[in-house]
């Protein structure tokens, strides 16, 4: 038991029913969105799981976390079966995973203040007196790297960035063993977008933390990853150590994929481009 | 002469807290066959610098306070609505973001490509159908024939793009801007968009502007590239030029901040961040607008007091900095000596 990883995902599905008919529906089919997707995480490790939109990726997250009910499959963490659960032993195991949005401007309440919002889960378990809330969300909030002085204040006085930071430090207050960060850098320019990541680094350096780290870029995705995961159509094409798959892609999709990434550096860039025909051509004899 | 030649343009918007001065001074040229790229982070101006050249900004809340726009030795400013609205769209074609948006749900394919030919070109219905199917075609779109009677919603983000590309180019226009033409879409859709924008304006001999935040695609798809922040541009040159020998503190610390897709030991290592944020365009820092998050400014350096010219450092290559970087040594000198 003791080798266990922190998270364990066995044969996870998530299938959606398409409904038809007047009156009386019947399922006719089911859209796939997880179809048999395995993967572990260790601890203090992160796996990046990347793919196109519509590949299953968050779903596979939002399962994982037991926000969408999965229709079939395992997902052990911490040595439990959280799809087994009832709903209050689910909220103690919400204490030990969490997660960070993609669009820090919708995933904020406006109508709270950036204090509220940190300290919220603090509440909701019922952790410590008020005083000891407010000595913590000033704590988390410097660790995030937000002025603490600015508790009283509104999301929508910050920039994305900040806000991007006020959604980590929600997440960092029940002090969680993993954090599924959805696309937390997708809404995000480059120069901000750097601050976030290195902060996610240094967060997992400091705290033990494991990640999955749900994105499309592929670029992000390797400098945060120890291990990726490539989903297309809800199935899992690809997993294994980052360094290896980014060099050598097995699959032809994670080649395409791969292949397609403009890189800024116009000479590779023209490398890159001819390495791209090729294998396209490739791929398409092979089919 | 170049096709297209922008001197000082500055466009401001009038708000209750005052002018967003949003592009500030820009001067640019693009010549016949070549594809410049406009990059730069949101709100940098660059897409309103587009909007501007082609005359579509809503007025007010815009003002143009200053600026020459010439379009093939023509002051655009100075024609009149009808003549503009002759050049826009036969001589210069714009494509925008998102594809899913720009397209009328509640038209075919058909009629929307056929628009833009009717109105510019002297063509009968048969004939704008006939050139709307080998528009199709040249888009690589399979089965142009029976998609053209299709609504938009039948395509996918990729094929509307390819759509929106055919019709900016159904009157042979001299001058493409492609406003963020990929953002949108998925890497491996972006990647034909781009090889086929490519291969058109080749064909087709124009001139191209891509505006977009992403270097990589600039490096992929962009001969010249100038560098925008907050409404002004800090540094243009040639692809290579840039990329192999960037001189603005921004665009370095832009390069240092990409996560590295084929580099090793990228897991282990930190990004160079940039601290800070880009300034309020109401009220812009009064000298070099990077000042306040150059590593290099300060230290009571005049850049911070006298804004920085836009001068050529190399031929072809200009900078609006005090510290460029291969002045830097000498400038460091200076602080230490003085």
């Amino acid at each position: 038991m003791a080798d266990e990883p922190l998270l364990q995902v066995r044969d996870l599905q998530k299938w959606f029913p398409v409904r038809k008919g007047f009156l009386v529906e019947r399922t006719v089919d089911h859209v796939k969105a997880v179809d048999g997707v395995s993967f572990e995480i260790g601890e203090g490790g992160t796996l990046g799981l990347v793919g196109e939109s519509g590949s299953g990726k968050s779903t596979t997250g939002y399962c994982i976390l037991q926000l969408l009910k999965p229709t079939g499959g395992s997902v052990r963490f911490m040595g439990k079966e959280l799809t087994e659960l009832s709903r209050s032993e689910l909220r103690e195991m919400r204490r030990e995973m969490q997660i960070v949005f993609q669009d820090p401007y919708s995933s904020l309440n406006p109508r709270m203040t950036v204090g509220n919002i940190v300290g919220e889960p603090l509440v909701v378990h019922g952790i410590g007196t008020r005083r000891d809330r407010t000595a913590r969300v000033r704590d988390l909030l410097e660790t995030v790297g937000f002025n603490p002085d600015f508790t009283n204040r509104y999301p929508h006085e910050f920039s994305g960035g900040q806000r991007q930071r006020i959604g980590i430090a929600r997440a960092l207050a029940l002090n969680p063993r993993l954090i599924v960060c959805d696309e937390p850098v997708s809404a995000l320019d480059v120069s901000i977008q750097a601050q976030i990541l290195n902060l996610l680094k240094d967060l997992q350096q400091d705290l033990g933390l494991s990640y999955l780290f749900v994105a499309h870029d592929l670029a992000v995705v390797r400098t945060m990853s120890d291990d990726i995961a490539v989903m297309n159509q809800g199935k899992l094409v690809e997993t294994g150590p980052a360094a290896e798959v980014y060099a050598n892609p097995r699959e032809d999709y994670t080649k395409a994929l791969l292949a397609a990434v403009p890189v800024p550096d116009p000479r590779r860039m023209r490398e890159r481009k001819r390495e791209r025909r090729k294998l396209g051509h490739a791929i398409a004899e092979g089919f | 002469m170049a096709l297209l030649e922008v001197d000082d343009l500055r466009t401001y918007f009038g708000t209750r807290r005052g002018d967003v001065h949003a592009v500030d001074g820009v001067s640019f040229s693009v010549e016949k066959g070549r594809t410049l790229g406009v990059v730069g982070e949101s709100g940098c101006g660059k897409s309103v610098t587009a909007l501007s050249i082609m005359g579509l900004l809503p007025m007010p809340p815009a003002r143009r306070v200053s600026g020459t726009i010439r379009f093939d030795g023509r002051e655009l400013s100075k024609l009149s609505e009808r003549e503009l609205e002759d050049v826009r769209g036969r001589q210069i074609a714009m494509i925008f973001q998102d594809p899913m948006t720009s397209l009328n749900p509640t038209l075919t394919i058909g009629t929307q490509l056929t628009e833009t030919m009717l109105r510019h070109l002297d063509l009968s219905k048969d004939a704008a159908r006939r050139r709307a199917i080998e528009l199709l075609e040249e888009v690589h779109i399979p089965n142009a024939r029976q998609r053209l009677d299709d609504y938009p919603h039948r395509y996918s983000g990729g094929m509307r793009q390819r759509v929106m590309i055919a019709i900016a180019l159904s009157c042979n226009p001299r001058l493409l801007i492609a406003d963020e033409p990929t953002t949108a879409l998925d890497v491996t859709v972006q990647a034909g968009i781009l090889d086929l924008l490519e291969e058109l304006r080749e064909q087709h001999d124009m001139a191209m502007i891509i505006i977009t935040h992403d270097m990589g695609v600039v490096a992929e798809a962009a001969d010249d590239i100038a560098v925008m922040y907050a409404g002004q541009i800090v540094e243009q040159a040639s692809a290579e030029e840039l990329f192999y020998h960037p001189e603005h503190p921004y665009t370095e610390a832009l390069l240092g901040a990409l996560p590295q897709l084929e580099a090793e030991g990228v897991r282990e290592g930190r990004l160079t961040a940039i601290p800070g944020r880009p300034p309020d365009l109401v009220d812009p820092p009064e000298a070099c607008r990077f000042a306040p998050r150059c590593p290099y400014a300060g230290l009571g350096d005049y850049c911070t007091v006298e804004p920085p010219e836009l001068r050529e450092l190399r031929p072809g290559h200009w900078v609006r900095s005090a510290h460029p970087v291969s002045e830097r040594d000498e400038a460091l000198l200076e602080v230490g000596g003085g």
